[in-house]
């Protein structure tokens, strides 16, 4: 009983170093979502481009579809751009842009050097859907489920490899929901 | 002191009061004071999610250029300061607040201090406790125990009076 006692400081410091360890190697640039679970915020954007509708809360009801956070001026956007080409059309998966705090020229340019993936895209220059949705950095991506609820969401650029271990299998998980 | 030295004293001083600018621009203030000094003060309390570690009122990113508006927009339509601060933990979470709220989650961050203290405290009293009761108790030996020290000490008396050279601390 007396030997052991002397196993509470080396317990105290194990403990201290997990606690540490946790804090140390979790990416604090990454916040939690206050949206997982909830409906998509309201919000009511208008097109970017001519041809192209724009984007609003009842868009999102009806299929599993991502919502993709995006600027001309975003350097990962343009790094992740090229997997949302691939994906909706291999996955037939709808993905829908929000261009945040962006020029309409440059962002309009930036689509057609880039190619555009997004079935809709909404124009939020000065970020009134962008607090609704609580973006606070490009690019973002968001799962949406059937019922336009916000399932998932991911922070920083989605490359091929990240979409396929994160997302991928949660849209078939939730294309399988009734 | 020299003329030169004060020179550079004033300029560093005046360089040092000049580091403690806040970002916020004229053209975002609100034209009454009042309401200006509340947007101040509640802008303080809000966290810049791009740099995480100053306040939107220190900051010089976009986001919290948008957010500084917004909370003057919002005191301009006649919302609280609670209702602000409601809106913006929605939205970005309770990260947002740079005082973090007294409930279930953050009960270890607020009383995780004392409980430390007084775990110390505790073990300090055992401590003290128990030393001092093995001292005031003195004796707390078994008989056996006892016997067995006498049984010792007789057969150290007894070598000792065979070899009394070499055991010499001995008191007998």
């Amino acid at each position: 009983m007396k030997r052991a006692l002397f196993l509470i400081p080396l317990l105290l410091f194990l403990g201290l170093a997990v606690y540490l360890g946790f804090g140390l190697t979790r990416d604090a640039s990454v916040l939690p979502s206050t949206l997982i679970d909830k409906p998509a915020p309201d919000f009511d954007l208008p097109p970017l481009l001519s041809g192209v509708g724009g984007l609003k809360t009842a868009d999102l009801k009806g299929q599993v579809s991502l919502v993709n956070v995006f600027a001309s001026w975003c350097v990962p956007c343009r790094a992740e751009h090229p997997t949302w080409a691939k994906v909706t059309v291999e996955e037939k998966l709808p993905i829908y842009g929000i261009n945040w705090k962006d020029k309409r020229e440059t962002a309009t340019a930036w689509l057609k050097e880039h190619g555009n993936p997004y079935a809709r895209v909404g124009f939020d220059p000065d970020n009134k859907a962008g607090v609704e949705w609580g973006v606070y950095g490009a690019p973002e991506t968001y799962v949406i489920d059937k019922h336009g609820r916000v399932r998932f969401k991911y922070v920083g650029p989605v490359f091929e490899e990240t979409f396929e271990a994160t997302i991928l299998p949660l849209v078939k998980k939730l294309r399988g929901e009734s | 002191m020299t003329r030169r030295t004060l020179a550079a004293l004033t300029v560093t001083v005046a360089l040092l009061a000049g580091a403690h600018a806040y970002a916020v621009q004229p053209n975002e203030m609100l034209k009454d004071p009042a309401l200006e000094a509340r947007a101040r003060a509640l802008s303080e309390e809000i966290r810049c999610l791009v740099c995480q570690n100053q306040s939107i009122d220190d900051s010089n990113a976009d986001l919290a250029h948008d957010l500084r508006v917004l909370v003057r927009d919002q005191i301009k339509q006649g919302k609280s300061d609670q209702q602000i601060r409601d809106f913006l933990v929605a939205r970005y979470g309770e990260f947002v607040l740079l005082n973090p709220p007294m409930q279930t989650s953050t009960l270890l961050l607020w009383f995780g201090p004392l409980a430390v203290l007084v775990c110390g405290a505790i073990g300090l009293a055992v401590y003290f406790r128990s030393r001092a009761r093995s001292v005031a108790g003195g004796d707390t030996l078994t008989a056996d125990e006892r016997a067995r020290i006498a049984r010792l000490l007789d057969e150290r008396e007894n070598a000792g009076q065979d070899d009394a050279g070499r055991d010499g601390d001995r008191r007998a």
